[in-house]
């Protein structure tokens, strides 16, 4: 099936103003017969929740975490973009729009990454004035830096926190809502079904994670806000409960689930100490500016790094890059490190990783200034390593980071099933197969902000108020649906531990369909998946009862779903014949070992539909048309 | 009505009541130490030659102490009830035992100056000697050495003294937290400013009792 | 490193509690105190037993959602780290380890080491933000905010929510959490406006919910993981005493 992603007609500088006033609007003494159900509190969730109460909605949100401020769009640091051009060098929408484009290797959809970059500046007014404490300079105005991936300087940040501050700044926007009364928040909530009536999404089965309760919530529209899968890879630089559940879930109830193999592979992250590891700490790529990545020419090297003299050292991005050197694009500086590491020459535990080197910028610009640009992350470097990176190279290597594709959804973010709508990192949206830098934080808060309110309602006008109601045939079955699915992850009692298994995903995944990706490993990947999920459901471990706090139980269900998520994306990869943004296939390269793209045959956005656990999912396209950016070769040179 | 009853508001009230008594506790001080240079019974005479202005004076300090007390008896059994359960090891960074002792400290200087009054304001306890001094006075000096030659008086009075001590190192400098006066800069000088005034008043008291009673000052 | 850690287990909130010793065997240096912990719970898993159950998520010191009391201080008293942060190499083969829940009357036991924090929320819900709608704001740069009170608002606005100045200070009083908030808005051209309103509120908000009052121990500042200041608590004050002039 050819899909429709039902982009306004006509000259895109009027796209989004034109197709707002082509929707249609809800009586505002209508408003509050709607219920709208919002799962996840980041920034998308969390600006959607507290937009949509205001506007008079009636809304329930929900989160795993025990408070709506603990998304992991928290953890984001560098900065948000927006095409103000307040420092007058040469910004504006349609650049920021063009080079979002270019930077998701023309993989996106023109119409809705325009809008994003047109409400960009909104969005910072609107933090501003919900008192978003953002970088000032000392006449009093917003402070802007520059980002990977942009000429200009549009990035507004506020100190390394910047996602934190947007986040409480969407946090406090609900919190009002939720003393006036129009959103009710369900903390520690997790969402474990979609229930469609008729075909139209309609509510959600979610599992109360303190009482263990499990129970239906129904409503007039969905709202899914609930982050990305990368911890499919299981080490990664998400949160330890970011989880592709409910996704996966709306995935199995007939979404669509679009682009699922693009995933960005962040090049500056601290490496792992040894299989306890649980999680992987990022940190600003900024250091790549005056840091120099080496590893030793010969292999198996184990000297202190001190004691390599220089003309054994590799300086292997200047070297295989001598134009852009260090400063290499994040996909090419992860797998560059990776070929280091592959080739026997990694260093530390492991030799899964490579030096990030600044004796030689302390000996041009010393320690002090090296200290001022970036002591937070020599000092978080020191308190997870140990080591000072002022004296001894930082190690570092690549980790998985951030999720391009998602579930399928139209311009007005709404799946191809009606009343299920798809904000932020969950989407498949605007960031085409590579996302920049600081586009994140924009493009969760434009959907939860600017987006959702008005595009919901043009939804909600072709359905009657609370049409369905909790007894509905549907609700029932869900339940019983998930109780059945509890009562067997609880009744296996194998041998095995849940982490166990998630690791071994890990393992599978990374190996096979992480930064380089050939037909042979994903076709590998494409066999072990299932060999380990029949394994999973045969012996998991899962102690405890349903009707309590049990976070092991929590996890059988994620890791459960990732086991058959992760077989879509290792397919999803094989079938994309073609290099392009965070997706690379070893097949497809340039001689300089750039992504290739295959625009002739693969210029569309991959939409997969669900057709059973171990049957071969369906697949049907969304063409990409480019009217206002030339499809072209990306080069950074 | 937010100063009685907010958490804030009766918090300003003690630091203000606690304040006050602080600047009673440095003029005492000086009149006490006119015992040093012989004008204790000149000083005593001039301050109760306008009996209105004493009562009044009084009753001030009834309510300060009166007012301070309330409050903090009721902050206390709010705090502990907001804290019901402590930990199996119990280790604090920053807290100190005068902080944590505020209640006692205080309930014992009641104590104390309760025992204070009937002592050498109402003179009723045995020990006192009641006389006139050359000048037809009331003496004063020789009722206070007389009094703390008692080794036990004196000990009593040094003991309240250590207590002060205590309830005044943090008392000071919380004032100054609690009146909004402090900023990151500001908050170790004050802190040194309250040690050093509470270490005078620990000092400066107690070395009447201790001069008595180890002979250097006598009759 | 061998280590013996005694670990407060409970089953629910009207359960009776205690603590349990565990030996965690071959620690490495480098394993966050978290990961420790996980290895415990995976032995306990395979042993047939309830892992202890704790709050975590993302495990690089910014959601604040970590919350344990770890030889009787909150996230382990090493300077401005949470409990996800803290690493096994700051302990000694052999050391005895007492890990226990924040502790407080406002924040109610959950299991094990997860204590329920709402009464936080409840907090900013009661007046911590700004009423400004979405959309129909000026432009960002349409009030200038000069330098300084910019970054004063950012040091207050730093709080992770996590707890932590609540379950060390002997009160159990959220001043620094409330004041914190109070003193980042009150910074701000954009938050003067409710000032008074919002400061009244949230000190009365945090009454209500259960804190218990300040008292100037100032162990809040020593405990919280991002080393917010008690200075924001004297300009809460000030604030208070404003509002009483309004």
């Amino acid at each position: 099936m050819i899909l429709d992603g039902k982009c306004p007609k006509g000259p895109i500088e009027q796209s989004w103003d034109k197709h707002r006033f082509d929707m249609k609007l809800v009586n505002p003494s209508n408003k509050r017969k709607y219920k709208i159900l919002v799962v996840g509190t980041g920034l998308a969730g969390g600006a959607a929740a507290a937009t949509l109460g205001e506007l008079g909605y009636n809304v329930e949100a929900f989160c795993y975490q025990d408070s709506a401020r603990r998304a992991h769009s928290i953890a984001a640091q560098g900065g948000i973009n927006a095409a103000k051009a307040y420092p007058n060098d040469g910004d504006s929408i349609f650049r920021l729009f063009y080079d979002t484009i270019k930077g998701g290797d023309f993989r996106a959809r023109e119409a809705d990454v325009w809008r994003l970059a047109q409400v960009s500046n909104n969005i910072i007014d609107q933090c501003v004035a919900q008192g978003v404490p953002f970088a000032r300079d000392y006449a009093g105005y917003l402070d802007n830096r520059s980002f990977g991936g942009a000429q200009v300087s549009r990035t507004f940040f506020a100190r390394g926190q910047t996602g934190q501050q947007l986040l409480l700044g969407a946090y406090s926007a609900i919190s009002r809502q939720i003393k006036a009364g129009t959103v009710k928040l369900f903390a520690r909530t997790e969402m474990l079904d979609l229930v469609v009536v008729d075909g139209e999404a309609k509510g959600i089965t979610v599992r109360d994670l303190v009482t263990g309760e499990i129970r239906t919530h129904v409503g007039d529209a969905v709202v899914l806000c609930t982050g990305g899968y990368v911890n499919v890879f299981y080490l990664s630089t998400n949160a330890m409960g970011c989880s592709v559940t409910a996704n996966w879930r709306a995935h199995k109830k007939g979404a669509y689930f679009a682009n699922p193999c693009y995933t960005q592979i962040h090049p500056t992250c601290i490496p792992q100490t040894g299989e306890h590891q649980s999680k992987l700490t990022l940190m600003s790529e900024s250091l790549r500016n005056d840091g120099r990545c080496w590893a030793p020419k010969k292999q198996g090297d184990n000297r202190p790094p001190n004691e390599i003299p220089e003309e054994e050292r590799d300086y292997y991005l200047e070297r295989k890059y001598p134009s852009f050197g260090n400063l290499a694009p994040r996909d090419i500086a992860s797998r560059a490190a990776k070929e280091q590491c592959d080739d026997n020459r990694g260093v530390g535990p492991g030799g899964r990783g490579v030096y990030l080197d600044f004796a030689a910028s302390i000996k041009r610009l010393g320690e002090d200034t090296i200290r001022e640009r970036y002591g937070n992350l020599f000092e978080m470097y020191e308190k997870i390593t140990d080591e000072n990176g002022y004296k001894v190279p930082m190690r570092i290597y690549p980790a998985p980071h951030y999720a391009m594709g998602g579930l399928w959804v139209d311009y007005n973010c709404e799946s191809n099933v009606p009343g299920l709508f798809v904000l932020g990192e969950a989407n498949f949206s605007v960031h085409g197969a590579n996302r920049l830098g600081a586009s994140a934080l924009m493009q969760g808060l434009a959907d939860g902000y600017f987006v959702i309110p008005y595009t919901i309602a043009n939804y909600l006008v072709k359905t009657a108020p609370g049409k369905v109601k909790a007894d509905n045939p549907e609700c029932k079955k869900s339940l019983e649906n998930v109780n059945t699915e509890m009562k067997k992850l609880l009744s296996i009692n194998g041998k095995k531990t849940v982490s166990e298994f998630h690791r071994a995903l890990g393992k599978i995944m990374w190996n096979n369909v992480g930064m380089a990706r050939s037909e042979q490993s994903l076709k590998e990947a494409i066999k072990q998946i299932p060999v380990l999920r029949e394994e999973f459901w045969q012996n998991v471990k899962v102690t405890g009862s349903g009707p309590e706090l049990n976070q092991q139980l929590e996890n059988a269900w994620r890791v459960a779903d990732f086991l058959e998520f992760g077989e879509l994306l290792a397919k999803d990869a094989l079938h994309r014949d073609e290099s392009c943004g965070g997706h690379f296939r070893v097949e497809h390269q340039m001689p300089d070992g750039e992504a290739k793209r295959d625009d002739e045959n693969f210029c569309y956005a991959a939409a997969w539909e669900f057709k059973g656990v171990g049957k071969e999912p369906e697949l049907h396209k969304e063409p990409l048309v480019f009217e206002n950016v030339h499809l072209a070769v990306r080069s950074y040179k | 009505m937010q100063l009685l009853t907010s958490s804030v508001g009766r918090k300003i009230l003690m630091a203000i009541t606690g304040q006050l008594m602080v600047l009673f506790v440095i003029v005492h001080l000086l009149g006490n130490s006119t015992i040093f240079i012989g004008w204790v019974n000149a000083y005593a005479e001039h301050l109760h030659a306008m009996p209105p202005v004493v009562w009044i004076f009084r009753i001030v300090m009834l309510a300060l102490v009166g007012i301070h007390i309330l409050f903090g008896i009721q902050l206390t059994l709010e705090n502990s009830a907001a804290n019901p359960q402590g930990y199996a090891v119990n280790n604090k960074l920053k807290a100190t035992f005068a902080s944590e002792n505020m209640i006692w400290t205080g309930l014992l200087l009641l104590a104390f100056i309760v025992y204070h009054v009937l002592h050498f304001t109402a003179r009723v306890t045995p020990d006192i000697v009641k006389g006139v001094d050359a000048l037809g006075r009331f003496d004063v000096f020789t009722m206070v050495v007389s009094s703390f030659q008692h080794g036990i008086i004196a000990v009593i009075y040094v003991a309240a003294m250590v207590t002060l001590f205590l309830h005044l190192s943090h008392g000071i400098q919380s004032f100054f937290q609690t009146m909004g006066w402090n900023n990151a800069k500001s908050l170790p000088v004050f802190s040194k400013i309250a040690m050093v005034l509470a270490v005078i008043f620990l000092l400066g008291y107690s070395s009447i009792p201790l001069f008595i009673v180890t002979g250097i000052l006598n009759k | 490193m061998n280590l013996t850690l005694h670990v407060w287990r409970q089953a629910g909130p009207n359960q009776p509690g205690k603590l349990e010793v565990y030996e965690a065997k071959h620690v490495s240096p480098d394993q966050s105190f978290l990961e420790m912990l996980d290895e415990v719970n995976e032995e306990l898993i395979k042993g047939g037993k309830d892992p202890i159950s704790f709050d975590h998520d993302c495990r690089e010191g910014i959601c604040g959602m970590c919350s344990q009391v770890i030889n009787g201080v909150p996230h382990g008293g090493q300077d401005r780290t949470t409990v996800c942060q803290l690493h096994m190499r700051t302990f000694k083969d052999g050391d005895s380890i007492f890990i226990e829940p924040w502790r407080a009357r406002a924040f109610p036991l959950l299991r094990d080491l997860v204590v329920d924090r709402t009464a936080l929320d409840r907090i900013i819900e009661s007046g911590g933000y700004t009423s400004c709608h979405t959309g129909g704001v000026a432009d960002g740069n349409a009030i200038l905010i000069p330098k300084p009170d910019a970054e004063y608002a950012m040091d207050a606005a730093e709080c992770i929510g996590c707890g932590a100045c609540v379950a060390g200070c002997p009160n159990g009083s959220a001043m620094l959490f409330t004041s914190a908030k109070v003193a980042q808005l009150a910074a701000l051209p954009q938050g003067k406006a409710e000032a008074a309103q919002r400061v009244c509120a949230m000190t009365e908000s945090m009454k209500e919910n259960g804190f218990g009052n300040c008292t100037n121990h100032y162990e809040c500042q020593a405990a919280c993981p991002k080393g917010i200041n008690v200075k924001f608590i004297a300009k809460l004050n000030r604030e208070f005493q404003k509002s009483l002039f309004e």
